[in-house]
Formats: structure tokens, C-alpha cells, sequence
């Protein structure tokens, strides 16, 4: 695989550290008036999900990852694996496992893409749309007349994931989340 | 918004030329373009070509500071002087750097360091407003705040001490740039919690065009202070180097490291090592990032928040 040099490094590069892949989130330039620069990373471990950061000295490179991001449409799940179909056309079928969805399995729905992540052809990661729309299933009942001020009550949806939601949301409605924060932006 | 940034852009320039002028400093203007540029090897030059016209085509260096012409003029009896002007160093882009910035850089002859620090803070105070200083050592800080004496830790110790903050390959740093980096990655953060800080007593690697004397311990220091305000970087002051040969020499050295580093080298300003040979006075200078400050006057985050066209809006 190729090499990146410091001054290639950006948000979304993918690279091996330790034999693991993965994935940049944030690169600093540091530099004093009189003195070296580094760069620092600040990154995922693609593998294991977690954040880490390492500081490069400057013209240092690092390997780059075998790591491919694909749209896929979320099909169904039969339990151990949540089965994914390329969009482009092949109708080609990849099942992703648990460790792989992680907290995506909040956000999951029939028929909506995501952005899955394959590191030597095998799936390693899932990232679902920054917005999506799901129904409330439990919530306790509507209180009329409260609109855009004031509290918020748990809902819960059909992932079983829990948001936020102001006090005038019903059962049934459709809410658009924003996946990134978990937080309820409007009902769609 | 726009508005806002040239407003408040233009007032502090303003006040700044307002608070040198009612102490009798004299604006100047010097090359930003010239046949010599910086020997610094850990700074990278913008270099063009001269073409056409009636001169002989040369090699040119986009000023990376208004140092060396600024102490070309005090050696011919400029007296105090300070200059407002863009400076350019290549290959740095982030929050806090941009490849073309804003320097204010100003000398006073026959000023030692505590004249200047006096004179700076002043400055500081009337642009953001008045505030207490701390005063620290380097070796103070270090102790305090990264648990180790950066004259007598062994390589070793910083090596690993850099390793554990920092994740980095550290067999391939040398005993400067650990330091460096312990700066930027515990000193720094931990500054942000005191405002406004004046940190001074470098060790003598780091002294650049500075003055170098022994700190109460014996070390060798460089007579240099830096200003950081809420952990940012924002002024570095001298006890400027007045020696032609000692000047000479560094140039040489730099030269020397560059090539080690596998960069170009740089046409060292001969005009720079005469001035001093002539005579340069006695004296002390400073520059300060002027965006840096208005960042920290506007509350912003980065620079581009304050920059008219920052390399973002190219």
C-alpha cells in the first residue's frame, strides 16, 4: 500500500497503526515561533471503535489501510448478522456482525443506506446518515397547547433507542434524529 | 459579521500605531521581498524568481520576519522603531498559523528585557485590556507543570515522558525537540488556565537571536521571554545578539542543519553580519502575532475568525 507524508494528513484518512486500521478524525498542526512541528491525530481504531491520539514529527509517514467506504442498503438481520446490499447495482450481499454495527443498531432501517466500511473486503464498521426518520413506539401522551418551549419526556423507538423529544410529541409520529448527537431535530 | 472583523481589525490597528506613536516609536516599512531570507532550519521560506526588466535575474525569499532589515536600520541610528507588516512561512496552515500572517515587531535601543516586558505588557493592556502577569522560568514551568528539569532530565526520561503524552516514535527526537514538544502538549494546555503568562530563561538551543547568560543555577540561557495568553503563543522578545562574528557563526550553523535535514540552503543576509560589524546598539526586540491578538481580543477560536482571507477563503 501506499504511504502518507504529515503534510497529507487530513479528516478521513484511513492508515495502519499497530496492525489495526484506522480512520482520522482531527489533524493539528503544532508549531512554535522558533522550534519543530508536529502533527497530531487524533483518530479511530476501526477495529475496536475507539478514539485515540498519537503525535507525528513532521515529513513522518504512515501506511495507508485497505479500507474501502460503500453504500449499502440495511435489508434484515437474522440475529448474529445484519445482511447489506450494495447499491450499485451488483446486488452484491455483505452481513456485518454486531461488533462491526455498534452503536448504529440505534439508527437502523429497512431500505435506507449506510455508509459501511470494508477493511480487506470484510466489513468493520457502519455509519448511518446523518439524518433519519423513525416512528415513536412508547412516549407518554402528547400535552396540547405546549409547543417549541419548555421540558422534554424519553421516547422510544423502534431500535429501541430512547431520545429526547419536547412534551407535544405523540406516539406514532415521525421524528427526524440527527444519528451524530442522538438528538431529536423535528417531527418529520 | 465582515463588518464586525474589519471594525474591530482596523481599531486595534489603530491603537497600536496610537500607543507607539505617544512613546515616540517610529513606524517603518522594510522589504517583504529579498535577496536573503531566514537560516532558521525549522523554518521554510516562500522563494521566487526575479525575471525581467533591468536587473539580473536572483533568487528571492519572501520574509518569514522584518528582523534583519528592522536591525539594519538601528545600526545606522534608526532609534526606536517598529513595524506592522505580513510576514510568510510555508507549509503552515492550522487554527493558529496560516502561511501569510500579520507581525508586529518592534526595538528599542538601549532597552534591557525587563524594559521591554514592561512596554509589552503595556501594550497588551491597552489592546485587550488590563490583566496580571505571571512571571515563570522555563525550568519553573517545566517543573511544575510537566514534572521534570528540562537542564538536567536525561534523554531517556524525556524521551518517555513525550512518549506517554504524545504516543510518538520518540527514538527519533533529539533533546530540543522533546522539549518542544512537552511545550505544545502539557505546558500550553496547562497555560490556557492562567491568562496571561511571561515565560522566560530558555535554554541556550533555543536561543536564536538572542543573548545567551547563565540562569541562577548555572544553565545556560537564552536572555528571551515569550508571551502566552490563554496558552497561545503570542509574543517572543531578545536581548538581541549584537556580535557580527557570533551572528556569522549561527548563520553557518544553521546552514549546517539544514543540510543534515535535507533542506535547502539559505542565502544568509551579509548585509545583516556588516550592519552588526559597524555597530549595532544595545538593545531589545519583540514580535507579536497581531492576528493571534485579535483572536484573543474577539474571543475567536482560530485565526481564519479574523483573518480578512485567510488561506481557508482563498
Amino acid at each position: 500500500m501506499a504511504n502518507y507524508a504529515t503534510n497529507e494528513f487530513k479528516g478521513g484518512l484511513k492508515f495502519m497503526l499497530d496492525a489495526d486500521p484506522c480512520s482520522m478524525i482531527d489533524v493539528e498542526h503544532i508549531k512554535p515561533g522558533k522550534g519543530q512541528a508536529f502533527t497530531r491525530v487524533k483518530y479511530r481504531n476501526l477495529n475496536s471503535g475507539r478514539v485515540g491520539e498519537k503525535t507525528f514529527k513532521s515529513g513522518e509517514s504512515v501506511e495507508a489501510a485497505d479500507v474501502m467506504d460503500t453504500d449499502m442498503e440495511y435489508l434484515y438481520t437474522d440475529g448474529e448478522f445484519w445482511h447489506f446490499m450494495k447499491t450499485d447495482g451488483s446486488f452484491e450481499q455483505i452481513g456485518a456482525d454486531a461488533k462491526a454495527l455498534g452503536e448504529t443498531s440505534k439508527w437502523l432501517k429497512e431500505q435506507e443506506v449506510y455508509l459501511v466500511t470494508l477493511y480487506n473486503g470484510a466489513p468493520i464498521s457502519v455509519t448511518a446518515p446523518n439524518f433519519i426518520v423513525l416512528p415513536v413506539t412508547e412516549t407518554d401522551p402528547g400535552l396540547k397547547g405546549d409547543t417549541a418551549q419548555g421540558g422534554s419526556k424519553p421516547a422510544t423507538l423502534p431500535t429501541g433507542a430512547v431520545v429526547r423529544v419536547p412534551l407535544f410529541v405523540n406516539e406514532g409520529d415521525l421524528l427526524k434524529i440527527d444519528t451524530r448527537t442522538g438528538e431529536y431535530v423535528s417531527r418529520a | 459579521m465582515l463588518l464586525a472583523k474589519l471594525t474591530k481589525r482596523a481599531e486595534l490597528l489603530a491603537a497600536t500605531r496610537h500607543f507607539f506613536n505617544s512613546r515616540g516609536v517610529l513606524e517603518v516599512n522594510t522589504p517583504v521581498l529579498a535577496p536573503a531570507g531566514s537560516t532558521d532550519p525549522l523554518l521554510d521560506s516562500f522563494i521566487t524568481q526575479l525575471e525581467g526588466g533591468s536587473v539580473l535575474p536572483q533568487q528571492l525569499y519572501l520574509q518569514t520576519s522584518p528582523e534583519f532589515y528592522m536591525k539594519r536600520l538601528l545600526a545606522e541610528g534608526s532609534g526606536p522603531i517598529y513595524q506592522l507588516g505580513s510576514c510568510f512561512r510555508n507549509g503552515e496552515l492550522s487554527q493558529r498559523h496560516n502561511p501569510e500572517f500579520l507581525m508586529l515587531e518592534w526595538y528599542r535601543p538601549g532597552w534591557n528585557l525587563t524594559e521591554l516586558e514592561a512596554e509589552c505588557c503595556a501594550l497588551v493592556d491597552a489592546l485587550l485590556g488590563a490583566a496580571s502577569y505571571q512571571r515563570m522560568t522555563y525550568r519553573q514551568a517545566f517543573i511544575d507543570y510537566v514534572g521534570l528539569n528540562p537542564f538536567t532530565a536525561s534523554l531517556a526520561e524525556l524521551r518517555q515522558t513525550c512518549v506517554a503524552v504524545s504516543a510518538i516514535a520518540a527514538e527519533q527526537l533529539d533533546r530540543d525537540a522533546c522539549l518542544d514538544l512537552l511545550v505544545s502538549h502539557v505546558l500550553e494546555p496547562a497555560l490556557k488556565a492562567l491568562n496571561r503568562v511571561i515565560l522566560y530563561e530558555f535554554p541556550a538551543n533555543q536561543a536564536a537571536l538572542a543573548q545567551i547568560h547563565p540562569d541562577a543555577y548555572g544553565n545556560p540561557v537564552a536572555s528571551r521571554f515569550e508571551l502566552y495568553v490563554n496558552g497561545l503563543e503570542l509574543a517572543n522578545a531578545y536581548q538581541e545578539l549584537t556580535s557580527a562574528s557570533e551572528q556569522a557563526a549561527r548563520f553557518a550553523a544553521d546552514n549546517a542543519q539544514r543540510l543534515a535535514l535535507g533542506k535547502p540552503q539559505v542565502t544568509a543576509d551579509a548585509k545583516l553580519v556588516a550592519a552588526l560589524e559597524k555597530g549595532l546598539p544595545d538593545c531589545s526586540g519583540i514580535a507579536l502575532g497581531f492576528d493571534r491578538l485579535i483572536m484573543l481580543a474577539r474571543g475567536a477560536a482560530s485565526l481564519d475568525e479574523v483573518q480578512t482571507f485567510s488561506a481557508y477563503r482563498w
